[in-house]
């Protein structure tokens, strides 16, 4: 396979996993302001600091309100990480590399494409907001669903795999963050009420809910939601199974050892976390620690693959 | 409600599916009953899943305007142009017969060069060619073919003959065209393919790769084969990742390729690099390899000719096949075709005066307002003169243009070309010009498309089919109508 084109494939993946992700949050979001307690004071400011686009957000607008927050999340072409933009990457990517994944993928990002252009507005406008953010949700879950039931395993999956689960991994830490912090600003006594709220719409927000039920078999707090999302090794949303993914993923190519070892790295890190306490501002500093490693993985899966140096390959 | 076809004024040109009595041609039968069965909405349904379809398939080319590059969607009238697959047979066989002859032709010009010296062709028009390629002189591709894939533009003239515009030898475009205008064509009339004989189109892709294949250097079961493109702000880049994906090549950028010490050409993989047989090259001469034409291309491959005269690389379409496609090359290739093989061509070549001969442009510009006058190795209808339709000014540039330098110019008349009824708008049909542009494959073996991709020209009178010129296209049935 190409370097180019693994690049290409890589990043790909990376931009549906974000497109999609930017959908859940923003719905997940919508839904949490219906539920909260009135006189909790959430801001759909949140979203901006979670997904680090504070500062391209204040260059754009003055006001932080819900609709320049989801405006600029959701259709804003100067963020280049908006779902708009986003979704132009994917379509650039899969443009440059339609000869390597089935056909039909061509047509489904341009219907895709063609879809959230002409109907954002529905995104913008609470009224019709969740139609429209689920059958983006949808139009991506299509698209995954045709790589794993037409693309060869070959080394092109691999490149798709470890760009879904890093950004995946990537916007889950963003998210436990997110609810963390919550939690941290929040009157104790608001705490209980709060956190039921919050951590079930965190478990819906990665379609974690029921299998959260299921597995765990427990009420819902903040210290077992976030121990799921971190260590479950099944449910393919958690933080363990997505570097699981990357990991094994990585074994299937050559030159696999840096990232491997990275990745082993990571899994053994185990976080205690036994009541609700312990997420405190420690849990947000090990939460940090795993972003750097993200980047880090990253950076070691570009030299590794995508930058050629003829001499030392040969 | 008046029928669809009824109210289809025909020209005083040839129309490809209604006579001058105004009945349906025999291969055109079936597909004007039907169109006349429906109603005027559902044709515009159908047209509108047309529509949609090219939208979804992402079947685009770009345009370069002075705001960049635009990515359109690709023009195309929902109804068919259809050939009577006995006529098409006679065509196929002249196209064969062309295409070995001219392959014979530029073998010759880059080894002893009878040609010129048994006086069929001038010296000097070889030697002033732009695409004459010193660097190709003694090298023998294999099977001596230099022109692997070539696109040559058929006309019909007023009485339904054939006639030959052009052969476009470098790096011909449209196949990808044709086949997507099939595909949308079945899901827009799908009822039509199950009760005609229209010959199908789809095996192109294997040909072409077998075509490939067999050029390969090396002896080997699966030669690795590649489509060389210059990058997706190319017009027709489309195609190319389409032609990539169809065979199951990779589809690799100047940049994604190197020459190593060994003069073999290699790929940059993410297993390190991997040795290439044979590059299907979009890329014209001029930009493959900066070691040999223009130092300054980052398209091209540094060292790709040397790997290419060694023997280790086949490139398709040859380096220097181009000294064909001059348009003053055009005019002799009937003697060309007599000379090599001893027989009549088949196909006719459309009246050409040369200006570098001083009687015929003497005509020439006597007669500007009257003829088409085109540069010698320009393509995408670029720098013509139509003479009816210019101006006096026009007209004196190129009397100029043509006074300084004659040997670049040559002239035709104006042609009849052939009309069919296009869709222009909601339920009416206009007759529109068109022209044919069939695929020529040939390295073991020859093989040439059923039918090919059908240009018209969208605006009412106009003659010119080019997609960067505003043209259209339509899909192109061979039909078989035995037993009718």
């Amino acid at each position: 396979m190409l370097s180019r084109v693994a690049e290409r494939l890589y990043w790909s993946a990376r931009y549906l996993e974000r497109v999609e992700n930017t959908a859940r949050l923003v719905s997940v979001y919508d839904d949490l302001m219906f539920d909260l307690p009135k006189d909790v004071e959430v801001s759909w400011y949140n979203l901006i600091e979670i997904l680090s686009g504070e500062e391209i957000f204040e260059q754009r607008y003055k006001v932080k309100d819900e609709r320049n927050v989801v405006k600029f999340l959701l259709a804003d072409d100067t963020n280049y990480n908006s779902m708009l933009s986003s979704l132009k990457m994917v379509r650039e990517n899969i443009r440059t590399t339609r000869d390597v994944v089935p056909k039909e993928t061509w047509e489904l990002i341009n219907e895709l494409d063609l879809y959230a252009q002409q109907n954002i507005k529905q995104g913008i406008n609470r009224s019709e907001r969740h139609l429209f953010l689920n059958t983006i949700i949808e139009g991506c879950q299509k698209i995954i669903g045709l790589f794993a039931g037409a693309m060869s395993r070959d080394s092109g999956w691999q490149f798709l795999i470890m760009g879904r689960y890093l950004e995946r991994a990537d916007m889950g830490t963003r998210i436990l963050d997110a609810a963390v912090s919550l939690m941290l600003q929040s009157e104790p006594e608001e705490r209980i009420q709060l956190g039921q709220v919050t951590w079930s719409k965190v478990l819906k927000s990665q379609s974690a809910y029921l299998d959260y039920r299921r597995t765990v078999r427990a009420s819902i707090n903040g210290a077992k939601a976030a121990t799921f999302l971190m260590s479950d090794p099944c449910f393919p949303r958690t933080l363990a199974y997505c570097f699981g993914q990357i990991g094994e993923s990585a074994t299937k190519l050559p030159r696999a050892d840096l990232i491997t070892t990275q990745i082993d790295k990571i899994l053994k890190f185990n976080y205690p976390i036994t009541s609700s306490e312990d997420l405190d501002e420690d849990f947000h500093n090990h939460l940090n620690e795993i972003q750097i490693a993200i980047i880090e993985i990253n950076q070691q899966i570009t030299e590794n693959w995508f930058q050629f140096r003829q001499g030392d390959a040969a | 409600m008046e029928k669809l076809t009824s109210q289809y004024q025909s020209s005083i040109f040839f129309d490809e599916l209604i006579d001058d009595k105004g009945a349906p041609r025999p291969p055109a039968k079936q597909l004007l009953g039907y169109l006349d069965s429906l109603s005027e909405d559902e044709l515009e349904k159908r047209r509108l899943t047309a529509e949609a379809t090219i939208q979804e398939m992402g079947i685009s080319f770009t345009v370069y305007t002075e705001e960049g590059n635009i990515d359109r969607a690709w023009p195309f009238d929902i109804v068919p142009r259809t050939i009577e697959a006995s006529d098409w047979k006679i065509a196929e066989a002249g196209l064969k017969q062309r295409l070995k002859a001219l392959n014979l032709f530029i073998n010759d010009l880059y080894h002893d060069q009878n040609v010129i010296k048994d006086g069929i062709i001038p010296e000097h028009i070889i030697s002033k060619s732009k695409n004459f390629r010193p660097e190709c002189v003694g090298i023998s591709p294999a099977y001596g073919v230099w022109a692997h894939i070539c696109g040559t533009d058929l006309v019909r003239d007023e009485h339904g003959d054939f006639y030959v515009l052009e052969d476009n030898l470098r790096v011909p475009s449209g196949v990808s065209y044709m086949l997507e205008n099939r595909a949308i064509t079945k899901r827009v009339l799908p009822e039509l393919f199950e009760n005609e004989s229209i010959l199908p189109v789809n095996s192109y892709t294997s040909q072409l790769f077998d075509t490939l294949a067999a050029l390969s250097p090396r002896d080997i079961e699966n030669p690795e084969i590649v489509v060389l493109t210059p990058g997706i702000y190319n017009s027709a880049y489309f195609e190319h990742a389409f032609l990539a994906q169809q065979m199951g090549a990779e589809l690799v950028e100047g940049s994604d390729l190197f020459v190593d010490t060994d003069d073999c050409v290699y790929m940059k993989t993410i297993d390190g690099p991997e040795r290439v047989d044979v590059i299907y090259r979009r890329i014209d001469d001029l930009f493959i390899d900066p070691e040999v034409f223009d130092s300054e291309s980052v398209l091209g491959v540094a060292g790709l000719m040397r790997a290419w005269r060694s023997g280790n690389v086949a490139l398709a379409n040859a380096p220097g096949a181009g000294v064909a496609d001059d348009k003053v090359v055009y005019a002799y290739v009937p003697d060309i075709i007599r000379y090599y093989l001893k027989e009549e061509p088949i196909l006719k070549n459309v009246e050409t005066f040369l200006c570098d001969d001083p009687k015929q442009r003497a005509y020439v510009l006597e007669n500007l307002d009257k003829l088409v006058v085109k540069p010698a190795n320009e393509s995408g209808g670029y720098g013509m003169l139509v003479g009816p339709h210019s101006t006096k000014k026009e007209q004196a540039l190129f009397a100029e243009l043509i006074t300084k330098n004659p040997r670049n110019y040559i002239a035709q008349p104006t042609l009849k070309l052939s009309t069919a009824p296009t869709l222009i708008s909601k339920g009416v049909l206009e007759p529109r010009h068109l022209d044919l542009r069939p695929f020529i494959l040939q390295a073991k073996d020859t093989y040439v498309t059923t039918g090919g991709l059908t240009r018209v020209a969208m605006k009412k009178g106009s003659l010119v089919v080019n997609s960067s010129q505003g043209g259209g296209s339509k899909d192109t049935w061979i039909v078989e109508t035995k037993g009718q």
